[in-house]
């Protein structure tokens, strides 16, 4: 008797590492120049399900990602870390959405899978940092919620209860809950296992074909009626039954106004020489300004 | 003055105290309220409350609304969610904010689901004005500004189109303001129905782990970045916090390095800091470490690298390395007077 279990992962543009070219001249951010990777609590959130599922043989782990066609490339690490089931919600009518329109969708596409038992996904996205999702998606499929998970303190399978540990400031609490729970798992109790070789071997066709430059849609499995477990899925807004005023930049209440590059201030700095009197000097200032005391 | 169209407060309480992020917010509610000529509510859920309720009216509250049971003594989303949403559907506030804390980031985006309407994360900055969309001419916006890309750029968030306009406030980036005990605001009652099948999660237990590391309350706080080169001479930073009577801070890329724990780190994933002194040391200064200290009173950077990002925020800047400079500044506290 196993689980039903479905990760919400996002392949984001590494915010964490970059460069000088990463802002264009006119303050926009050059998304072309950062990498895309695996959003790294999402990495985690992928292990806590592969780990519920190594205890209790017989469960599924099933992969969504909403994104463009590129973002076959976290589906792809995640059939190689050992899910079962992988699927790309991808359409143009999907595009502009905020954190609403895309709980939106990922909830027609979790409603999809059905019969699930546990939603884990990544606390938060390393590009906008809104952790948001998660609970938006749990109140629209009308269940409960952990978030900040991170650990796992016990399944029950029989009650269908869960305990997590769940991370607060200055400490953490343990929570008792049901299924089906959505929980939203932090970087501090899951280190993300490698990719497996034999994995690797098992879609390396998938790997070969999906590579930037030749992006082949053949390969992907539209088809609606069908799920398919050898593939990776795609679905498109009527494949997931969606409502297109739901979606999208129709279905987004939220609008970017304004967007300015950080600027900095650059005022009256005093620059101190790297000397005994000059420093004894700046520390005198500072004591009588009462800065120091 | 009634709440409707009120600036409506989620007040967050602890172990039935209400929690310093909620006063901050309180406080720029009365703001806002002001500029939009309307009153401030807030939303305090809990048990054993009512006196924590009357200690908010002095921050130019117009009504608190206060909904008891013992089973909401501690936070659980379910419940709290539901409380919200009758609320505001009831009494249609125009703004609702809550504080960007691990309860408000959990309740916040819940509600915003339920009623369909916008929520921004994470606010830094929280203006009144006016958006024009193609069709339509807005007037007493609520602009909902916030660090965004891993702090890169500055966003400004509008939601004209449905009320209420909601955001997350980051903690401790509003100031409270001055309390004033003959403001008149009233305690209301606010009845909502609740079973047991509310109440889905139950909080087992609560474990408070010592702070070995208090940036938030510090007055001084010396930062090591990966300029300090290694674990070892990171012993100089904590001499120099020693010395002076601070804390120890640490630039992402340190920690990261293993230079010093992660309760350390100060910036944009780490802890906002806005000591009365920070001292810079071998940290460049990009931008997530910035966003987490760049309102201290005073700043002083020391680094090798005279172009270094961080001499831009700075009062004062030493260029030169820091295995010798600090020694220095040590010596020069330590003769004072």
């Amino acid at each position: 008797m196993g689980l039903n279990l479905i990760v919400l992962v996002k392949q984001v543009p590494d915010t964490q590492n970059v460069g000088g070219d990463a802002m264009k001249e006119d303050g926009t951010v050059n998304r072309a120049v950062l990498p895309a990777i695996f959003n790294p609590e999402d990495l985690h959130a992928l292990e806590a399900a592969l780990k519920v599922k190594d205890a209790n043989p017989g469960s599924k782990v099933h992969v969504i990602t909403m994104g463009p066609p590129s973002a076959v490339q976290v589906l792809k690490d995640s059939l190689y870390r050992g899910a079962d089931f992988v699927a790309l919600i991808s359409d143009r009518k999907f595009a502009g959405a905020d954190t609403l329109a895309t709980s939106y969708a990922l909830k027609c596409a979790i409603e999809k899978i059905g019969n699930y038992d546990i939603v884990f996904c990544g606390r938060q996205a390393i590009d906008g940092d809104t952790a948001q999702v998660g609970p938006q998606t749990a109140e629209k499929l009308g269940i409960n919620q952990i978030t900040n998970v991170s650990k796992i303190e016990e399944i029950d399978i029989k009650k269908r209860e869960i305990q997590a540990r769940r991370s607060i400031e200055g400490g953490y609490e343990i929570i008792k809950a049901s299924f089906p729970i959505l929980l939203t798992v932090t970087d501090e109790g899951y280190f993300p296992r490698p990719p497996s070789v034999i994995r690797i071997m098992t879609y390396k066709n998938a790997s070969a074909e999906m590579t930037e430059a030749g992006y082949d849609e053949s390969y992907i499995d539209s088809s609606i009626d069908r799920i398919s477990e050898t593939a990776i899925n795609l679905w498109d807004i009527n494949a997931i039954s969606a409502e297109v005023e739901n979606c999208g930049l129709a279905g987004s209440p939220t609008k970017v106004k304004k967007i300015e590059s950080v600027i900095l201030k650059s005022e009256d700095i005093k620059m101190v020489e790297n000397t005994e009197d000059s420093i004894t000097g700046m520390v005198h200032e500072l004591i009588s300004d009462h800065t120091l005391g | 003055m009634s709440s409707n169209n009120s600036v409506m407060v989620f007040i967050q309480q602890d172990d039935a105290k209400v929690a310093d992020v909620s006063i901050e917010l309180l406080s720029k509610a009365r703001d806002l309220a002001d500029q939009l000529k309307t009153s401030v509510s807030g939303v305090l859920i809990g048990s054993g409350i009512k006196g924590e309720a009357e200690k908010l009216i002095q921050y130019g509250v117009d009504e608190v609304f206060i909904i008891e049971d013992t089973r909401l003594g501690d936070y659980t989303p379910m419940p709290y969610t539901k409380i919200m949403v009758e609320i505001i559907k009831k009494m249609k506030p125009q703004i609702v904010l809550y504080g960007a804390t691990t309860t408000g980031r959990d309740v916040g985006p819940r509600v915003a689901s339920n009623l369909k309407v916008g929520l921004t994360a994470d606010c830094t900055s929280l203006e009144i004005g006016d958006y024009s969309s193609k069709e339509v001419d807005y007037s007493n916006i609520l602009y909902q500004i916030r660090p965004a890309f891993g702090g890169n750029i500055v966003a400004t968030i509008v939601s004209p189109e449905k009320k209420p306009q909601m955001a997350t406030v980051r903690e401790g980036v509003m100031k409270v303001g001055t309390p004033d005990s003959k403001y008149k605001g009233k305690i209301t009652n606010f009845e909502v129905a609740l079973s047991d099948s509310d109440f889905p999660s139950v909080v087992i237990k609560k474990i408070k782990e010592e702070k070995l590391v208090d940036l938030k309350g510090a007055q001084v706080i010396v930062s090591g970045g990966v300029g300090v080169g290694s674990k070892e001479n990171f012993g100089l930073i904590l001499k120099l916090a020693h010395t002076l009577g601070g804390e120890v801070g640490a630039s992402r890329a340190a920690v990261d390095a293993g230079f010093v724990s992660k309760e350390h780190q100060v910036g944009q994933t780490g802890t906002t800091v806005r000591p009365k002194l920070y001292i810079a040391c071998g940290i460049s200064g990009s931008i997530q470490h910035r966003a987490g200290m760049d309102e201290s009173a005073r700043i002083i950077a020391i680094n090798t690298d005279h172009e270094a990002p961080i001499f831009q925020i700075s009062n004062y800047g030493i260029v030169g390395d820091l295995n010798d400079v600090i020694p220095k500044f040590i010596k020069a506290f330590k003769a004072k007077g």
